[in-house]
């Protein structure tokens, strides 16, 4: 591993050798299942049997499993659709806001998560039409700068709607709508307390189950039932007609229109439907903190969910969860442990000795946007598909088809169908044609094939 | 062959006096033309001269700065690209633009898409009805994989075709979308004396078997004169020719387009 005459892509040995997609598939799913219902249960004792491992705790897993639903939220949008979102927070927001004004005692609304929940959902899905609607022609750039001027005025809007006047023009006649210094949003105090979510079965835990984040592991569960579902819900789209024609528009709009799609709906579903998923992460948010404030539904959240799907793979399912895990662990528990444990002491020691503040103030933590910021540029260059991208992901479930051409076979073959891989995305797709049309019949490898 | 498909019920696509400027310059200059039902007709003319902009037209990526296109009894004129699609006239492209990274299958899959039914939650709900469709979608597309030539290359991605596979599955694509119109802009641009063969056979075909109307846009003048039945010429988007391909053939002005003053002048 240590030569240089290795390959670059290490092939591991494959554990599921000889069996079908389908087979490995399930196997793997049943696996991730099992682990997710064990893990919670045995952090606590993993943790004091190998204290030198930094295992991430169940509440850290929570917030794995929200950006993961996030992310395969703007993954519609994004990965499926190709269009470039980044005030995807806003929804995230907007989901949280519409729980917490329905079940907490600011306007002394108290309905149901269970309820709330699909208001929520619903609440964010139109306000992806509203950001949707204006912006349908705007493309790449454009469109960036519009979604992302959008996530900043409703984090804004939630937090200077905690002191509200809004009266008649003294003409006619002056009458105070809505105020005086009305409380709509809580500003930037935010609104708390928020009702978890409840199941009424009693039990050892009392007379119901509260999933709140006093009760992470029940918790935990929760979000990973709602993870299951929209990873499902996921699934569904990208093999039906409505995924295909995201990715024919993200393919080329004028082609996709010439095949008789209706690119406005169609784009507009991509908004609504991913900004539904941003809400119904954001419900669940709201009500297991119990509390939110409208300056943590900022641009870096935005940000952080881009980052996730890029790294998972743009497109990617699998990828875009991973991504999100991936991130998440490295930001809530591999820097603070690697902080506290290695880099803080002697830095901080140094900046002491050397009198630099900026040494002496040191903390690992504080750096995760820099390390993520490199993360993301070497990967731009040295695997700008992602870790889990969409094509590999292909070529393993389509076995029928691709067998012939990547060859079932050897891992180090498909390693190497993965470096060429690598070489299409980036070069000229027109360069390949060229090449394609200067070679006679009889030598193109389609042929021979 | 031929015989047989001379027009017998009208014209299927009729567009009168139309015009397209951009600005100051004019693409299309006035233009009558039709297309009889049943037949295959030509447009040919130097670069420039305003064929693909007529394509765009019909196909409504361009809406006529003057002029009307019927299609079928219907308008066409302003009408939105799918919405022309759902009308029945199907296109493929000058330079391909096929879904690169989607497979051959899922091409044609998003040919067949306003032929199928489901909608959006039924695609989360999924009920028995939308799996059959969709199997069905499926068996349909492979079933054109397989006419169209592409037979077994069903799941590799359309940007790793070779380029005269690329150009079958555009027309592949094009196919399931029902047309009675099929626009073929430059079909063997790059292509072999004898994959143009081939894919000559092929469009006469979809002509004869499935009685497609066609019109080609075609730079090949083997093809242009022996395939259609009649051919019209654009030069700087003015109409300079209409017949035969023999009346055509020996056309002063087309000569003159085409090879020079001196050139007509001398012949």
């Amino acid at each position: 591993m240590t030569t240089a005459a290795r390959p670059r892509r290490v092939a591991l040995p494959d554990p599921f050798r000889g069996m079908d997609r389908k087979r490995r598939e399930k196997v793997i799913l049943i696996g991730v299942i099992l682990l997710a219902i064990v893990y919670p249960i045995v952090f606590r004792s993993l943790e004091s049997a190998f204290p030198f491992i930094p295992w991430p705790g169940t509440s850290v897993l929570i917030i794995c499993a929200t950006f993961a639903i996030l992310a395969l939220g703007l993954n519609i949008v994004m990965g499926f659709a190709g269009l470039l979102d980044l005030g995807y927070v806003a929804f995230y927001a907007i989901g949280a806001y519409t729980t917490a004004f329905l079940a907490s005692p600011h306007f002394g609304i108290h309905i149901s998560w269970w309820v709330v929940v699909v208001i929520a959902v619903g609440a964010a899905a139109l306000f992806g039409i509203l950001l949707g609607a204006p912006t349908l022609k705007l493309r790449g750039d454009y469109l960036a700068i519009v979604t992302l001027g959008f996530g900043e005025i409703v984090r804004i809007v939630f937090r200077n709607l905690g002191d509200v006047t809004l009266a008649l023009p003294a003409f006619l006649g002056g009458a105070v709508l809505i105020g005086p210094n009305a409380n709509l949003t809580g500003g930037n105090v935010g609104i708390n307390p928020i009702d978890p979510p409840t199941i009424p079965i009693p039990g050892p835990w009392g007379n119901a189950i509260v999933f709140s984040n006093q009760n992470p592991i029940a918790s935990f569960y929760l979000v990973a039932v709602l993870l299951g579902i929209t990873f499902l819900v996921c699934v569904r789209l990208r093999d039906s007609k409505l995924g295909r024609a995201w990715m024919a528009i993200r393919e080329d709009e004028t082609a996709a229109a010439a095949m008789g799609i209706n690119t406005v709906t169609t784009k507009l579903l991509a908004f609504s439907l991913g900004a539904s998923f941003s809400g119904f992460a954001g419900a669940f948010t709201g009500a297991y903190q119990t509390a939110i404030f409208a300056e943590s539904f900022n641009f870096a959240v935005s940000i952080l969910v881009v980052v996730i799907i890029i790294l998972g793979g743009i497109g990617s399912l699998r990828g875009v969860v991973i991504g999100a895990f991936a991130v998440q662990y490295v930001n809530q528990t591999l820097l603070r442990y690697l902080g506290d444990q290695v880099l803080n002491d002697p830095i901080q020691a140094l900046g002491a000795s050397t009198g630099i503040a900026l040494l002496r103030d040191f903390n690992l933590v504080n750096y995760n946007y820099l390390i993520f910021g490199i993360i993301l540029a070497v990967m731009m260059i040295r695997r700008p598909e992602g870790l889990f991208p969409v094509e590999t992901a292909r070529a393993e479930m389509h076995g029928i088809g691709v067998a012939a051409e990547v060859t079932a076979g050897s891992s180090d073959e498909l390693a190497l169908a993965e470096e060429v891989t690598v070489v299409e995305g980036i070069e000229e797709p027109v360069a390949e044609e060229t090449v394609a049309e200067e070679t006679p019949p009889a030598d193109r490898p389609g042929d021979v094939r | 062959m031929t015989a047989a498909a001379q027009p017998a019920d009208g014209d299927l696509l009729v567009a009168t006096s139309c015009t397209k400027r951009f600005g100051g310059l004019v693409a299309v200059s006035d233009i009558d033309f039709s297309i009889p039902r049943g037949s295959i007709v030509s447009l040919i003319g130097p670069n420039g001269a305003g064929k693909t902009t007529f394509f765009n037209m019909i196909t409504g990526l361009y809406i006529p700065t003057e002029g009307r296109i019927m299609f079928d009894g219907a308008e066409l004129t302003g009408r939105k690209p799918h919405e022309v699609v759902r009308l029945g006239v199907a296109r493929t492209f000058q330079n391909i633009r096929l879904f690169g990274n989607m497979s051959a299958e899922d091409n044609v899959l998003v040919g067949l898409h306003h032929r199928l039914k489901g909608r959006w939650f039924e695609a989360i709900l999924r009920p028995p009805s939308i799996i059959r469709e969709e199997a069905e979608a499926l068996a349909k597309a492979r079933e054109l994989l397989d006419l169209t030539g592409l037979k077994g290359r069903y799941t590799t991605l359309a940007r790793n075709l070779p380029y005269g596979d690329q150009r079958r599955l555009e027309i592949a694509r094009a196919l399931p979308t029902q047309p009675k119109l099929l626009l073929l802009d430059e079909p063997t641009a790059g292509m072999n004396p004898e994959e143009t063969r081939r894919l000559t056979d092929f469009v006469r075909r979809l002509r004869d078997e499935l009685g497609l109307t066609i019109l080609l846009i075609e730079h090949d003048m083997k093809v242009v004169m022996g395939i259609s039945d009649r051919v019209t010429v654009l030069d700087h988007g003015e109409k300079i020719a209409e017949g035969s391909p023999a009346e055509v053939r020996a056309d002063n002005q087309v000569i003159e387009a085409y090879l020079g003053r001196g050139a007509a002048g001398g012949g």
